[in-house]
């Protein structure tokens, strides 16, 4: 509860699926370009969470080619068309910036198994 | 001068999407109808401005000057009396409203209020003195001014050098912010950027005068 709740509450998304570090997911962006809009699929490990309420990101982790790439999104921003959770990831820390020092099978997150 | 000003109070700082959908960091103002209690002339006041008032006080925290200033405007008593220094008052009388859509969404405003106090502080966090070094023999001088003047000559301090003492509480106007909206319903002005002074404080809007 915060004093902005007033501005902030029209501008939070309902439709975010809850996921957390660790969890593989499928962030689908709107994409802009020359006037035309369309949607590109960001796929890989939110290894962060952070902020609260409307200042909330997440941030994707993901190999291109060999290549490292994170990209951080604000939670409840509107140009991500829809967020899908692939895979549940079985993780003891919130932050996985271990992961950036870590490459091939030694990068792998277990899955999450329902007891 | 101003032509149009409104008084509101602090809320907090959030963000919001625009347009282009990027953010866009915003400070929340609640501006309740502002009922104007008197009109002052440059006849016979010397100069130009409307005294407000906004919110309600309890009639029994009034005192007898107060109660007789608001009962003389015929106002309902409010929370504090603010006045709005205007480059000219025709067409405001007293008993009307001044209400947030003076200010339109993209215009350029100045907002000032009285900025948080930092009590009494030295010269590093008041007048960004660089300090002392941390190493090479200092003792107990790590936040020191350094030297504050000559010797015999001129054998004083000079009037105005920058020392330590108090900080803050000051009235603080900052410039040419932009209004990203101003919601008459709901009564808050969102204004880009940050607001002098804390949450719960009285700030005077007023359209830009040194816009462009």
């Amino acid at each position: 509860m915060k004093n902005t709740d007033i501005v902030d509450n029209q501008y939070l998304r309902q439709d975010i699926p809850s996921f957390s570090p660790g969890d593989e997911v499928k962030v689908h962006v709107r994409v802009v370009e020359s006037g035309k809009e369309r949607v590109q699929i960001f796929q890989g490990n939110v290894i962060a969470i952070s902020g609260s309420g409307v200042a909330e990101t997440y941030t994707v982790r993901k190999l291109s080619y060999g290549v490292g790439v994170e990209r951080t999104f604000p939670k409840h921003s509107p140009s991500v068309a829809k967020i899908e959770v692939v895979r549940k990831g079985d993780v003891r820390r919130a932050k996985l910036y271990y992961l950036r020092d870590r490459t091939g099978k030694a990068a792998k997150i277990r899955e999450k198994r329902d007891r | 001068m101003a032509q149009r000003a409104i008084v509101g109070e602090k809320v907090g700082m959030t963000q919001i999407w625009g347009d282009d959908q990027r953010i866009i960091p915003v400070t929340v103002l609640r501006v309740d109808p502002a009922r104007i209690v008197q009109v002052k002339t440059t006849e016979r006041d010397g100069y130009n401005a409307v005294q407000v008032t906004f919110g309600n006080q309890d009639a029994s925290k009034l005192n007898k000057p107060e109660a007789g200033h608001f009962a003389k405007a015929g106002v309902q008593a409010g929370r504090r009396l603010v006045e709005l220094r205007l480059d000219s008052v025709d067409g405001f009388e007293v008993g009307k409203e001044i209400c947030v859509d003076t200010l339109t969404a993209g215009e350029k405003v100045d907002v000032t209020a009285v900025s948080r106090g930092k009590g009494f502080a030295g010269g590093m966090k008041r007048h960004n003195f660089s300090g002392q070094g941390a190493s090479h023999g200092n003792h107990k001088h790590h936040r020191a001014p350094g030297s504050i003047g000559s010797c015999s000559f001129p054998g004083r301090v000079l009037k105005g050098l920058r020392m330590a003492g108090h900080m803050g509480h000051d009235q603080v106007t900052t410039l040419n912010l932009v209004v990203v909206q101003a919601d008459l319903e709901r009564g808050l002005l969102l204004v880009r950027g940050a607001v002098p002074g804390p949450n719960g404080g009285v700030v005077i809007v007023r359209n830009a005068v040194k816009a462009n």
